[in-house]
């Protein structure tokens, strides 16, 4: 049921003009930085070779280009996840979904789904790339796995924030506004919340708020470091927007 | 209390809705039996809407109980909606789909098993009027289409209960018929919910009336009965030479005589009595110049009139 829902979100996604044009933006933005990057390291290739051990190509080229893609989710995500809900409570299409035998959470889950599959292409676009100088050079598949892998968990987050906003109101581009913020709010407040309390030594604290910091998260992997309390604490973020989802639509179900 | 009676198919028992300080429903009991088409009825703002998106899970009520086929649909909503069709005001239908497409989608969110998802789909186009449009995106359909598309999506899983909120609104009188006889037909096999104002098509097409107003139920009777006993009929009779109003008052079988002008009269039989012949017959020998003998409103609307004037008096 959750496949069915998912699938429905992904076909309303195609049908409109909007996903294609982010696929299409998102292409060309990470396409010329990636150029850029390529462009630059082929520059500097030849200084590289006298150092003892070089950074390569995927860490030069890759790693950027997909910090590049995670700035650019933050916008993107916003403008995708809008409709999802608000779209479908003014249309009062909501209705087929709420009279039909399944539960909320399989609706928000389902929609939650569809969302990231779609986020899924934007990170095979990005993945695309550096795949293609596997031809002509030696490629750190570790290093690009844990970037895709942190990118894959970064979508995941943002949309889950993205769904949230959606469900707080009708209008998309309310909610697209309510989405953007939240998730400014957590890559600036999130970081200065941890550092800070880090240092007035309280350390459990600060731990708890990297949940609320989806870069802080993302970094570790992009290093290539495969740190399991960050991916956890992404994975904590995804699930706790979800869950507050499922409690809002709940919850105007009883008073609204 | 509820009672456990297979052939209700739906029953709600003291069901209220409040939203912040307005009582929308208040203590509202209702029955459903299996094959029965029940006409609620009730001027705008009465709560009927209210009460279908109670009985179809769409809102949760502030207090009582609905069991659907025997499920209760607080403790167990998914077995309870899956008997449910529900085909609210505004249909609830993604413009980017074409027909086919929204109709396989509701009927896999209604659990129909795979294997008979094209039939049962093939089969509601066919029922539904929509063989010619089923490739179109609903969004370029006519309201009619659109309708009848909303229409579909309700019965698509061959629910027990359909609960169709307003489903003539906005359509031609052509459509009206076609919509109503659809319905008369579904309700031969399934149970159905009809809200409405218009009158005509409670008396058209249910088997019983709910009247509700300001979030009560008011009224509950069977068609056929409110016809045999409620209030006998009424006429409308104009007469260029009319006699003294206690004249027309004193014919067996007439219960009230209200002179409104001009020779116009309307009159109000007994229960169960029929003066007309009498009345045309001494039109005639007294010459009272009978030049109109009209059926005034049905029983139907002075009881609707009766029971919600408060409205209009306000």
């Amino acid at each position: 049921m959750i496949f069915t829902i998912a699938g429905k979100e992904l076909r309303s996604l195609f049908a409109s003009p909007l996903a294609w044009l982010v696929l299409t933006v998102v292409q060309v933005i990470l396409g010329y930085g990636f150029l850029k990057r390529l462009d630059d390291f082929l520059q500097i290739q030849s200084q590289l070779a006298r150092l003892a051990s070089p950074p390569g190509v995927t860490e030069l080229v890759a790693a950027p280009t997909y910090a590049t893609a995670a700035a650019v989710l933050l916008f993107a995500v916003p403008l995708l996840a809008m409709r999802m809900i608000a779209e479908e409570r003014r249309n009062q299409t909501m209705t087929l979904l709420l009279s039909a035998p399944i539960s909320m959470t399989e609706i928000v889950i389902g929609k939650f789904v569809g969302l990231t599959a779609f986020l899924l292409l934007i990170v095979l676009q990005v993945l695309v790339m550096p795949l293609m100088l596997a031809t002509s050079t030696v490629l750190d598949f570790g290093l690009l796995g844990t970037l895709t892998l942190a990118l894959l968990l970064l979508a995941a987050g943002f949309a889950a924030v993205g769904l949230y906003a959606s469900s707080l109101t009708t209008q998309p581009v309310a909610a697209a506004l309510i989405a953007f913020g939240l998730l400014l709010a957590m890559l600036f407040a999130g970081e200065t919340a941890g550092d800070t309390l880090r240092a007035r030594g309280w350390p459990v604290p600060a731990a708890l708020a990297q949940v609320f910091s989806p870069l802080r998260n993302f970094e570790p992997l992009g290093k290539g470091i495969i740190d399991s309390y960050a991916i956890a604490c992404a994975l904590l973020l995804a699930a706790g927007f979800l869950v507050l989802t499922v409690r809002r639509l709940d919850g105007q179900r009883l008073r609204g | 209390m509820i009672p456990d009676d297979p052939a209700l198919t739906v029953c709600a028992r003291g069901l209220s809705r409040r939203f912040n300080s307005h009582i929308a429903v208040d203590a509202l009991d209702l029955d459903l039996r299996r094959g029965e088409i029940l006409g609620l009825l009730g001027p705008n703002g009465a709560g009927k809407t209210t009460t279908m998106q109670m009985l179809t899970g769409n809102i949760a009520p502030s207090a009582g109980e609905i069991r659907i086929c025997s499920f209760d649909l607080l403790e167990v909503p998914a077995r309870a909606k899956a008997c449910i069709g529900y085909l609210p005001e505004t249909p609830p239908l993604y413009r980017e789909l074409n027909v086919g497409e929204y109709l396989h989608l509701a009927a896999r969110l209604h659990r129909v098993a795979g294997n008979r998802r094209d039939a049962a789909v093939a089969q509601v186009i066919r029922r539904c009027g929509l063989k010619e449009v089923s490739r179109k995106l609903i969004g370029s359909l006519s309201k009619g289409y659109q309708q009848r598309v909303g229409i579909a999506q309700a019965i698509v899983h061959e629910p027990d209960i359909i609960i169709l909120d307003e489903p003539t609104v906005g359509l031609d009188p052509n459509q009206i018929l076609e919509i109503r006889a659809l319905i008369r037909e579904l309700g031969e096999k399934h149970s159905v919910i009809l809200s409405t104002h218009i009158l005509q098509e409670v008396e058209a097409v249910c088997d019983r009336v709910q009247i509700m107003h300001h979030g009560k139920m008011v009224f509950s009777d069977t068609v056929a009965g409110l016809r045999a006993t409620h209030n006998g009929r009424s006429v409308n009779i104009i007469l260029r030479q009319p006699p003294a109003i206690a004249v027309l008052r004193d014919i067996a079988g007439i219960e009230s005589v209200d002179d409104e002008g001009a020779g116009r009269f309307r009159i109000r039989f007994a229960p169960g009595a029929d003066p007309t012949a009498t009345l045309v017959g001494r039109a005639g020998t007294e010459n009272w110049g009978l030049q109109q003998l009209a059926p005034a409103q049905t029983s139907l609307e002075e009881v609707f009139v009766q029971l919600t004037r408060d409205e209009v008096a306000q």
